[in-house]
């Protein structure tokens, strides 16, 4: 068997880990369970923190991968059976593959809204999540409420499903903040007459141009910015959102009526992420993503040999550090498969 | 001599050096999931109490925990043990009991 490595997931830590692998001289076998190749970013319109077009970077991951790369959609991994020369990855309706290691690149899951009950997704007409809102500008259509009013005040809602032991997610999801200040201006700059007002716990601008983005939204943009967390959400008889919460800076309670509400959905750990960790015997953290052999040396190792694990199949990550940790992981690999050979 | 209304000002900032944390160290004591709070306001946007007076539990605690006690006494005895704000607490609190303990506290240090 030739240097065959088998990447787990086309999303931009797949894409990314297969194309760094093929220019390292291995054979790349990319497995994706969805339609398309692309993960969530296929879905995003613009990147934080520059607005970018999330398309150029979509672009750039699939030329990385060229033509040496072998990319199947729609499959689903049965089972993982490990010898002592690799795995061979059984595949529903399709013949097994196998290669010397194997890349889990599964990704994450949105958090599901519903369960935040009392905020009224899925009950009320005009709480949408953060990526309906980016699938709205995506589309190229215009923001309205749901029977097609231009909305005058928009809230939008940090740390929905992070930072909240009520639905078991303690860990705060990293991209969320720096998303709704993104997304605020977008509709700033949308509907120029909307209010937008962002009700967060803390801002965390973590990295670079973070800050400046977070600095532009006030002083560009006028967004409002109040700190409390939302306490719930109820919808008066026009469909209209009257939002409860502290603001903790006066030491008031506070309500406010909008007419559309935006719900930052956060990071959780995928079921295929699970599912196909329960098959190689790899470990999770009690936040549910998986585990790493040491979460600083050898964080894209596993204590499996031949597994390695890239992007946020470990925790929530932006795309940036998804494009650094996939590299190092297609490096990581092929020091692995360089020690086999060398026995 | 001419009074000129000079006059000496007592220090009105908090002064952790000073302050009485007695009932700040019993209630992380007896209730210490009270140390989990990170001052989101969740617990006073959906207090009963707090929608028709001044109480705001979360400044209640603070002020607990900067050991500014002189007003709690009488504060903490307008809540009205709803509930809704242990619901509603994204760290877990036990709000109930960080109520009934501020008290005990209190009757304690008296």
């Amino acid at each position: 068997m030739n240097d065959k490595v088998i990447v787990i997931g086309g999303g931009v830590a797949g894409m990314t880990a297969a194309g760094a692998l093929a220019d390292l001289g291995m054979e790349v076998l990319l497995l994706e369970k969805d339609t398309r190749t692309g993960g969530h970013v296929k879905n995003w319109d613009r990147l934080f923190p520059s607005r970018r077009p999330g398309r150029e970077v979509m672009d750039f991951v699939g030329k990385s991968m060229g033509s040496d790369v072998e990319q199947r959609c729609n499959v689903i991994v049965n089972s993982i059976i490990r010898s002592d020369d690799g795995f061979s990855v059984q595949l529903e309706n399709s013949e097994p593959v196998t290669a010397k290691s194997l890349v889990i690149a599964t990704g994450y899951e949105l958090f599901d809204a519903h369960k935040k009950e009392e905020y009224g997704y899925g009950i009320y007409d005009n709480v949408i999540t953060s990526a309906e809102l980016e699938n709205i500008f995506m589309e190229g259509k215009k923001l309205t409420t749901h029977d097609g009013k231009t909305p005058a005040r928009i809230a939008i809602i940090h740390c929905v499903g992070s930072r909240d032991e009520k639905v078991g997610n303690l860990y705060c999801s990293k991209v969320c903040c720096v998303t709704g200040v993104k997304q605020a201006i977008e509709i700033r700059e949308m509907l120029p007459g909307c209010e937008v007002t962002s009700f967060y716990m803390d801002l965390r601008m973590y990295d670079r141009n973070f800050e400046e983005l977070y600095y532009e939204a006030q002083q560009k943009w006028g967004v409002n910015f109040i700190r409390g967390r939302l306490s719930e959400c109820a919808e008066n008889p026009d469909h209209s959102l009257v939002l409860k919460t502290e603001d903790t800076l006066t030491g008031r309670p506070l309500k406010l009526t909008v007419d559309m509400v935006v719900l930052l959905v956060g990071f959780v750990p995928g079921a295929e992420t699970r599912r196909i960790a329960q098959m190689v015997g790899l470990q999770s953290g009690a936040d549910g993503f998986l585990l790493s052999a040491d979460e600083h040396i050898l964080d894209n190792s596993t204590t499996v040999p031949g597994v390695f694990l890239a992007g946020a199949v470990k925790g929530p990550a932006c795309i940036v550090n998804t494009i650094a940790d996939a590299r190092a992981t297609a490096l990581q690999v092929k020091t692995f498969l360089s020690s086999q050979n060398a026995v | 001599m001419i009074n000129f209304g000079y006059k000496i000002m007592r220090d009105e900032s908090i002064d952790l050096d000073r302050n009485d944390m007695r009932i700040a160290e019993y209630l992380k004591l007896h209730e210490p999931s009270i140390k989990l709070c990170i001052g989101c306001g969740s617990c006073t946007a959906t207090c009963s109490t707090g929608h028709f007076t001044d109480f705001n539990i979360r400044q209640v605690h603070t002020f607990i925990r900067r050991g500014e006690i002189k007003r709690v006494k009488k504060e903490i005895q307008r809540c009205m043990f709803c509930g809704k704000c242990q619901l509603v607490c994204p760290r877990g609190v036990n709000l109930r009991n960080v109520i009934l303990t501020i008290n005990r506290a209190i009757e304690q240090i008296g």
